[in-house]
């Protein structure tokens, strides 16, 4: 139940009505374009036309804040601790000084790039889309695709149970108080205890799966077959766009910098 | 078109699961015909589940287990006639696949290589069929366990079935759920000749569904079998020896003793609240409540009322949200008005005890005997005291006999005996039990009643999470009711 992503307010807006294929593909080839230039002009345009693309994920405001507040916040303090703590232009020179900020820039805007084009994705993508999808589309094996969805949804069950059976401990007389070590050990066996409990879960719900006909016996069909809409096909030329503006801008103005350059 | 052949035909069948050494279902002989509806019951370990898993075809010999005689599903081998039946298990959350409900019911439908444009006029109907409240796209994780458990009866029924298994369909279900489970069953027999094998503990709501109880013998074969009216007729003495629920069995509290000890308050909270993150509604809000010793105090409400939770907190195992638990002077002398969920674990359990639903949650060892000496070595006793109390509460709880055993090789009998009395072990004035016969068959639930009664009668203080209305009815000197959304 924690682990719930938020709610999309608007469900028919442009991304979450988008073929879940479609957007994981456009958020790699931007995550892809940050990764691959070391410069800080191609990330900040990346950053850009994810931007705009947030503006199409149908999610409140305050929501959008809360799923990208922390990112960009950390990608700030990794672009600053990076600019002090470089090694690479030593002394305090005017220049050495300018080179240090735009490195500390190139990172801090590439995290950013990465990290937002990637939680746009997962905020809009319902797994059990990603999964037909992944079958349709990319011609995954079946049982790999559904075997992984069926698991996803026992996530939130075992972080309850993880919960519970803390309080289970500490109803048995058992607690750390401050002792780190203790409450490693603890947790260990914690563990253990959870491991068993998931094992469990899972052959239970293997089981059922295998009541109902998931038994690799017979091709299987899909309830809702993933579509590649025209849309779809423009948001992924719109992403290969936005990748490729980003990387010729940053050439034009002579910035451009391959990461294994 | 000649004869039939039956839904069910087994000859000395039996099944031994992979590993171990004795057989979970020996010797049975048993026909069932097309149409026909049967109960079936037994004991614990008297291999309902594992007659239900053999008839929907999920065993197969590869996997390391072992069969003899033979079963047969409408005259084929289960695995083949695998398409024809259809299985409901008694964990909602074990078997719901899809994250949203039309889809979860396609599922079935899908693996079956039903084509795309039949899925969803075989889901509509399958979701109409159990009475199905909201559209296709409610999510799984916001329903109530009657309501997933409707689910997946409709996942089932979407495969159209000749042969319809449950496994203990109610058994995790509060009883609103149990009954909106029972009246989509109901619904759906109406409109089908249906087959069923249906295993259930608690039998009196199910008799009007079913047209034949067949009773398992706990070492293999069959005690009783025949139509209701006459299986319960006259063998009460029997039931009761292999301790097996009948439709009119009621627990009875032990007598009462003459010189009953004064109750006095012994965990008081007040304007205690509740509200789960996320939650837009508190679970219970300003609740003040006394649990005093000498006394049953039952508290009761839906899923999802926060029973689970209010226990937890009287229980001392985490800080309230709002409000306050605190201790009375003869539950803690020298320390009234602490709140309980500031003190560290080892002086907590030697004050209340807490019990949780799943015993396997609170084992920490891998021995019965260590098990027991634990608490008691924890707060504070010297190694052999703490042995020789453990010895004393095995002996009384019955545990003697599984003293060198893993706690989690026993029975769910045992268990939960062990994880009362391993709450026991260090002489708690409180205890504090969630679902203490939760999944218990009758010779556990009497047991169970027994000692608790015993419990409240020495002096102790009681509280029951519950929502076994038998229990609550037998036990309960007081009741609380917590509603659902405060």
């Amino acid at each position: 139940m924690q682990l719930r992503r938020p709610g999309i307010a608007n469900p028919t807006a442009f991304l979450p009505a988008a073929n879940a294929v479609a957007k994981l593909g456009a958020a790699l080839i931007v995550m892809l374009v940050a990764f691959l230039s070391r410069d800080p002009v191609t990330p900040a345009i990346l950053l850009a036309g994810v931007g705009l693309a947030m503006t199409l994920t149908g999610l409140r405001v305050a929501d959008l804040v809360r799923l990208v507040g922390p990112l960009l916040v950390a990608a700030a303090i990794l672009g600053v601790l990076n600019a002090l703590l470089t090694g690479t232009p030593v002394g305090s020179s005017p220049g050495a000084v300018v080179d240090r900020a735009t490195i500390g820039l190139a990172l801090g805007l590439r995290v950013a790039a990465i990290a937002l084009a990637g939680s746009l994705a997962l905020a809009t993508i319902d797994p059990a889309d990603l999964a037909s999808g992944l079958i349709g589309h990319l011609h995954v094996p079946d049982r790999l695709a559904i075997g992984a969805l069926a698991s996803l949804r026992l996530v939130p069950i075992l972080v309850t149970e993880w919960r519970t059976i803390g309080l289970a401990r500490r109803a048995r007389g058992v607690d750390a108080g401050r002792n780190p070590v203790a409450a490693l050990r603890l947790a260990l066996g914690a563990l253990v205890t959870l491991l068993v409990s998931a094992i469990r879960r899972a052959s239970r719900l293997a089981l059922a799966m295998d009541a109902r006909g998931f038994d690799g016996r017979t091709k299987r069909t899909m309830a809702r077959p993933p579509r590649m809409r025209l849309a779809d096909w423009l948001l992924l030329a719109a992403s290969g766009a936005l990748g490729v503006a980003a990387i010729a801008i940053s050439m034009a103005l002579g910035r451009w910098a391959f990461i294994f350059g | 078109m000649g004869h039939a052949p039956p839904a069910i035909e087994a000859v000395s069948w039996g099944w031994r699961h992979g590993g171990r050494s004795t057989w979970a279902v020996r010797h049975l002989d048993l026909v069932v015909q097309p149409g026909e509806r049967v109960l079936l019951l037994g004991r614990s370990g008297s291999g309902k589940s594992t007659l239900l898993a053999g008839l929907a075809g999920l065993f197969d010999e590869r996997g390391g287990g072992e069969s003899e005689g033979q079963l047969r599903v409408f005259g084929e081998a289960p695995a083949t006639s695998r398409s024809r039946s259809g299985l409901v298990l008694q964990d909602p959350e074990a078997q719901l696949v899809m994250s949203r409900a039309g889809d979860d019911v396609a599922f079935g439908l899908e693996n079956r290589g039903v084509p795309t444009d039949d899925i969803w006029p075989r889901v509509r109907a399958a979701l109409d069929a159990v009475g199905w409240a909201y559209g296709p796209n409610r999510p799984t994780d916001q329903l109530s366990g009657g309501e997933q458990q409707r689910l997946a009866l409709a996942g089932v029924l979407a495969l159209e079935p000749d042969l319809l298994l449950l496994d203990e369909p109610t058994a995790n279900l509060d009883p609103e759920g149990a009954g909106l489970v029972r009246e989509a069953l109901a619904r759906v027999l109406d409109h089908r000749a249906t087959t069923l094998v249906l295993v259930e503990h608690r039998v009196a709501e199910w008799l009007h569904l079913v047209t034949r109880v067949v009773v398992l013998a706990a070492g293999g074969g069959i005690l009783l079998d025949g139509p209701p009216s006459e299986v319960f007729v006259g063998h009460d003495e029997l039931f009761a020896r292999h301790g097996i629920w009948t439709p009119d069995h009621r627990g009875k509290r032990p007598a009462r003793p003459l010189l009953a000890p004064q109750p006095e308050s012994l965990i008081v909270t007040e304007q205690l609240s509740a509200q789960p993150p996320l939650a837009d509604r508190p679970l219970f809000a300003r609740l003040d409540l006394v649990v005093r010793s000498a006394e049953a105090l039952a508290i009761v409400g839906p899923n999802g009322s926060g029973k689970s939770t209010l226990a937890h907190l009287l229980g001392g195992l985490h800080r309230p949200q709002a409000g306050q638990v605190s201790a009375s002077e003869a539950l803690a002398p020298g320390h009234a008005g602490s709140s309980v969920w500031q003190w560290p674990a080892r002086r907590l359990v030697t004050r209340i005890g807490s019990v949780f639903q799943d015993p396997e949650h609170q084992f920490l060892t891998g021995r019965v005997a260590d098990e027991l000496a634990l608490g008691p070595m924890r707060g504070g006793l010297p190694e052999a005291e703490a042995r020789r109390r453990a010895l004393e509460l095995a002996e009384r709880l019955h545990l003697d006999a599984v003293w060198e055993a893993n706690p989690f090789t026993l029975s769910g009998g045992e268990q939960r005996r062990l994880s009362v009395a391993t709450a026991l072990a260090t002489a708690p004035r409180a205890l504090i039990l969630d679902e203490p016969t939760f999944g218990q068959d009758r010779r556990t639930w009497d047991e169970m009643l027994s000692l608790l009664a015993g419990l409240a009668d020495s002096g102790r203080g009681v509280v029951l999470a519950t929502h076994d209305r038998a229990l609550v009815e037998a036990l309960a000197d007081r009741t609380l009711h917590l509603p659902l959304g405060a």
